[in-house]
């Protein structure tokens, strides 16, 4: 059983993010690029099938700036396999255009199962998950918070509102896109980290994809107009916890 | 032409997106259709839609998304509307981006604001968990997935309410999804619905070694502690203490955030709450926006001063 991990990268979760001089696009000069939380998830739950399982798991990621040690991570958490997919110019934060070069890598590599986020919090014209699917004409999942590997089909848990959940099987080959890991993603210590990047040698993959037709365009990127939203209080911390304090005591939401 | 095609999530809340199709719907001349697949009898009602175009098949309730997807394409093949609308549920996951995939139509995600105009789609999306709003151009027709939290409570106007059955697509006689089972998530003895304060926090609480900082806050002020999805999904705390999308929908008296970003998923979840007050390192969090009070600070030292204060 051959699992594929499909890996975008993100601005690092928390990071203060500012808009480049095009006003569309992030300053991509002083970002440091990670693997997108939701696809770190669907790392791990691969990983997991593997140790239950005995499955290979191949991390496959679009080159990009930060892509190549974001698989050296995949393979110190416990991918056998990374490849690099060469796009040229292909924008990698495009999600349709990602998607469409990553399926032209995935049907090379053939896998049973791909498992990616659920969503990357960049993407305002695509989610790769069903960009994928669409591609490879495969049944999809996503918002999946566990998969199990049950008798040649994949068994994944959706999640829905309120935190409802359904056990679903997936006849493969199959796309998922994970929301969470069965277990919150595994420590790597630098040491192993270390070892990877000499032990982990990337493949490489070309493939051609056209550029989108007239596709839809950003006309800007903003920071959230501060003009309704919160009173902000001032003052060191003694001080600000006192107007709190205070403020609960007016609004009666303090235990009486 | 012109029409705007909402699909109906069987898990409900649609009402509130078809409220928000309507002047939609107006602005492109057209009417506003829904679509409800589902698996047995149609529903009683008036519908707030002016066409309610009905699926029944028996492998459409329980949900599965293979068979959704093939309705909703089915459903834009055959009216082929200038705008199809989906809430961001997991439905919305699903179906919106593979419905646009697969007519070959521009998608358009995390919508919080949309205009119509000479043919193109003006959207507002809230990106990075919130902390970017991206204005977009796209042409007509698209497919919108509109966040949860742009949704306000409203009663949709009415409509026409003509009722139109659809057939069941041939696809959903040959599916490869099966729906297996169910799962009652485990009770764990919290009901973050029930509770009149909560303390919530997020990724900026740094590690689950600062969780009792957080805690002593909640106790002091009698207030049950909850996580946001990074602060659960890390393993800090537990799934039944989660607020947001996929966990527990407050509004409780007292909503109080330490290092809580505010993704949109975040305050979809809370932002009926009578007072929130939010405490973050970032002046720019969009948590600020919904939040009635605001404190840029470290959060730990807030929170041992008010601890100390309260208690």
């Amino acid at each position: 059983m051959n699992i594929a991990v499909a890996l975008r990268l993100m601005p690092k979760p928390g990071d203060e993010l500012e808009v480049d001089d095009s006003g569309t696009d992030i300053d991509r000069d002083y970002t440091e690029m990670v693997i997108n939380e939701f696809d770190d998830h669907a790392l791990e739950e691969a990983v997991l099938i593997k140790e239950a399982t005995g499955a290979t798991v191949t991390a496959v990621g679009l080159r990009a700036e930060g892509i190549d040690q974001a698989l050296r991570v995949a393979y110190a958490r416990g991918a056998d396999r990374v490849v690099v997919v060469e796009a040229g110019e292909l924008d990698p934060y495009d999600a349709p255009s990602a998607a469409r070069a990553l399926a032209q890598a995935l049907r090379e590599l053939a896998p049973d199962l791909v498992l990616t986020g659920v969503q990357t919090p960049s993407d305002v014209f695509g989610q790769t998950a069903p960009y994928l699917a669409a591609a490879l004409g495969w049944p999809q999942a996503n918002v999946v918070v566990g998969v199990t590997l049950v008798d040649g089909s994949a068994h994944v848990v959706q999640e829905y509102a309120g935190g409802r959940l359904a056990v679903l099987e997936l006849g493969l080959p199959a796309v998922v896109g994970v929301q969470s890991a069965s277990s919150p993603p595994r420590y790597v210590s630098m040491v192993r980290l270390r070892e990877a990047m000499t032990e982990a040698s990337a493949e490489t993959l070309n493939v051609t994809v056209e550029p989108r037709a007239a596709p839809p365009e950003i006309l800007s990127l903003a920071r959230p107009e501060p003009t309704e939203g919160a009173t902000m209080l001032e003052g060191d911390a003694e001080q600000v916890a006192s107007q709190i304090a205070a403020l609960l005591r007016e609004h009666g939401a303090l235990v009486s | 032409m012109g029409d705007v095609l909402v699909y109906m999530d069987e898990s409900g809340g649609s009402e509130r997106l078809l409220a928000w199709a309507r002047p939609l719907a107006e602005a492109a001349g057209g009417e506003l259709v829904a679509l409800r697949a589902s698996g047995g009898a149609t529903t009683d009602g008036q519908p707030a839609a002016d066409v309610l175009l009905e699926v029944s098949h028996s492998s459409l309730s329980p949900y599965l998304p293979e068979a959704h997807q093939a309705v909703l394409a089915a459903a834009i093949e055959d009216r082929r509307p200038d705008l199809v609308l989906l809430e961001n549920t997991t439905a919305g996951y699903d179906l919106a981006a593979a419905a646009a995939a697969a007519a070959g139509l521009p998608f358009v995600g995390y919508c919080v604001d949309l205009i119509l105009e000479d043919g193109h789609a003006q959207s507002t999306s809230a990106i990075y968990g919130g902390q970017l709003l991206a204005t977009s151009r796209t042409s007509l027709p698209a497919v919108v997935a509109v966040n949860s939290s742009a949704l306000h409570e409203e009663s949709p106007t009415a409509g026409r309410g003509e009722r139109v059955q659809l057939a069941a697509p041939a696809q959903l006689e040959n599916l490869r999804t099966k729906f297996v089972e169910a799962v009652v998530p485990p009770d764990e003895g919290v009901d973050l619905t029930k509770a009149e304060r909560i303390v919530c926090v997020g990724r900026g609480i740094g590690g689950a070694d600062n969780i009792p900082i957080a805690e002593e806050l909640a106790s002091a002020l009698g207030a049950e502690l909850a996580g946001s999805r990074p602060v659960i999904d890390s393993g800090w705390l537990p799934k039944s203490r989660q607020v947001g999308k996929s966990g527990a929908h407050v509004k409780p008296k007292l909503y109080l955030t330490l290092g809580v970003s505010g993704a949109p998923e975040h305050v979809e979840g809370m932002q009926g709450s009578e007072l929130i007050v939010a405490i973050n390192t970032d002046p720019g969090a969009a948590i600020f926006h919904v939040a009635h009070y605001g404190v840029v600070a470290d959060l730990f030292d807030v929170a041992d001063e008010l601890t100390s204060l309260v208690g």
